[in-house]
């Protein structure tokens, strides 16, 4: 499964994230996979994909810099390959009027 | 599974200094078992009288879930024996604490089957140890094998999707890993392997059972060849048998990453080492599990830079970490020197002179129990 900058995605809603030091443990109650997110900003990135335009807006909101971002897309193609992330079908209002429920998780 | 963009820290120095709270522990319900496997690693059998009760299980749950473990091993003994078990997973699950929990399969009948199937946040774990009733029977018991079969074919039935399929590797059921992998694949189940500590009963029987170096060799490509295969990450210590690691995380997480809750509430390194000198507290002392997993002694100690000690002259130390410490620790090795299974040989001559076997503190067998042979090596 690959991952491209002008796709939206989002977290799926079965995946819980806990804050470690080196970014964040993702745990996902439906298949029960256990993956380790390895830096702060590939956190932020995945907390934000739902209120983005695209994964390229993400990055951009993330200050993922230009030199990592083809470590970061590959990094979200396992996360989508373990289902911690999906394509995101209905279209989202992304001026940010939907966003409580992904900031109070 | 690693999701890893390049990173400057790697991800197994910051693992083993320890994180906030474990990313996943064994948590054994109870010591009460209708069996008497000869390598428990828990000695269970009798029941202890002073057992965590529904409420204080509950409140280990609650401050798993505040800690955000996610999903916790049950064990035991066999958890399910307890009458409140199906309301602790439940609770477990209703918490946000998935549960995996691990059964000989006997009371895993048509009605039990169909309720587990109905949860997705439940994963089972049936132990066999051999592939046909006799290789598995004189390991667990008479009758097991096919107690494990019935309940197999009860998922089954009740489509309860991928359990798991859990095997201690032995000398003598090393031979039956294809015959493992067929017996999960006719199930839809996932194998797990894992390897024979010499803790618990296993003290008695490591000895007799536990792999010949040979062995080890045809398991580490075994498992190299199949990289689904679960295996708790146990096999880490065959790393060294060639430049390919095993998939995993390659350390040790005795108090770092993992730990174990036993039935009486006391919290230890990890599930292989009840032994006192690995007790960090109970979670009924003040502060409950939260403080111990953060605060205590023990965990502190495990979590500042090991010595290689005798290893740190040896080029295979990167690849297999010095392996485990339960095995080091109940044969009587120095915890700073190679793993008794260790497959450049170091371990074979340092057993010559071990010093003596730690005597068990924690055992719950029942009088009379099944003995693979009254031979025991002395230390």
């Amino acid at each position: 499964m690959s991952v491209d900058l002008d796709q939206a995605w989002e977290l799926n809603d079965q995946v819980a994230l806990r804050p470690e030091p080196f970014g964040a443990l993702a745990y996902h109650y439906g298949n029960r996979r256990l993956t380790f997110l390895r830096a702060h900003e590939l956190v932020e990135v995945v907390e934000r994909l739902a209120e983005t335009t695209d994964v390229a807006d993400a990055f951009d909101r993330a200050g993922v810099a230009e030199t990592r971002r083809p470590a970061f897309l590959k990094a979200l193609a396992a996360l989508a390959a373990g289902d911690f992330i999906r394509p995101r079908t209905t279209a989202t209002d992304s001026r940010g009027a939907s966003t409580t429920d992904t900031e109070a998780a | 599974m690693t999701t890893a963009p390049p990173s400057p820290n790697r991800l197994t120095d910051q693992m083993k200094a320890g994180l906030d709270a474990p990313i996943c522990l064994t948590w054994e319900l109870t010591y009460a078992c209708n069996l008497a496997c000869v390598h428990c690693l828990s000695s269970s059998g009798r029941r202890d009288p002073r057992e965590l009760d529904t409420a204080e299980a509950e409140a280990v749950i609650d401050e798993l879930q505040r800690m955000q473990v996610f999903y916790v091993n049950i064990g035991g003994g066999e958890p399910t024996i307890r009458p409140d078990f199906f309301h602790l997973v439940d609770y477990a699950v209703d918490h946000g604490v998935g549960v995996k929990f691990s059964t000989n399969g006997s009371r895993i009948d048509a009605d039990v089957a169909r309720r587990l199937a109905g949860s997705d946040y439940i994963d089972i774990q049936l132990s066999i140890d051999g592939a046909d009733a006799a290789t598995n029977d004189a390991v667990r018991g008479e009758g097991s094998f096919a107690t494990a079969i019935e309940a197999m074919e009860h998922l089954a039935a009740a489509d309860f999707g991928e359990f798991k399929i859990s095997v201690v590797m032995t000398r003598h059921n090393v031979a039956q890993l294809d015959a493992f992998q067929t017996l999960a694949d006719r199930y839809g189940a996932q194998l797990r392997l894992t390897r024979l500590r010499p803790s618990g009963r296993g003290v008695d029987s490591w000895d007799e059972l536990h792999l010949r170096a040979e062995q080890q060799v045809q398991l580490y490509h075994w498992l190299l060849d199949r990289p689904e295969t679960l295996t708790g990450d146990s096999f880490f210590h065959l790393n060294a048998l060639g430049p390919e690691n095993l998939p995993g995380l390659n350390l040790c997480g005795a108090g770092r990453v993992v730990c174990l809750i036993d039935p009486v509430g006391d919290v230890y390194a990890c599930p292989f080492v009840l032994h006192d000198e690995f007790r960090a507290g109970n979670v009924r002392d003040t502060g409950g599990f939260t403080r111990i997993w953060r605060e205590s002694d023990l965990f502190t100690e495990l979590r500042e830079p090991q010595s290689a000690g005798a290893c740190a002259s040896c080029g295979e130390f990167d690849a297999c970490q010095g392996g485990c410490m339960a095995a080091k620790f109940f044969t009587g090795l120095p915890l700073d020197g190679p793993d008794p299974e260790c497959v450049t040989g170091h371990g074979e001559l340092a057993l010559a002179s071990a010093g003596s076997i730690p005597s068990t503190t924690s055992d719950h067998s029942k009088p009379v129990r099944v003995a693979l042979s009254p031979t025991r090596r002395q230390g």
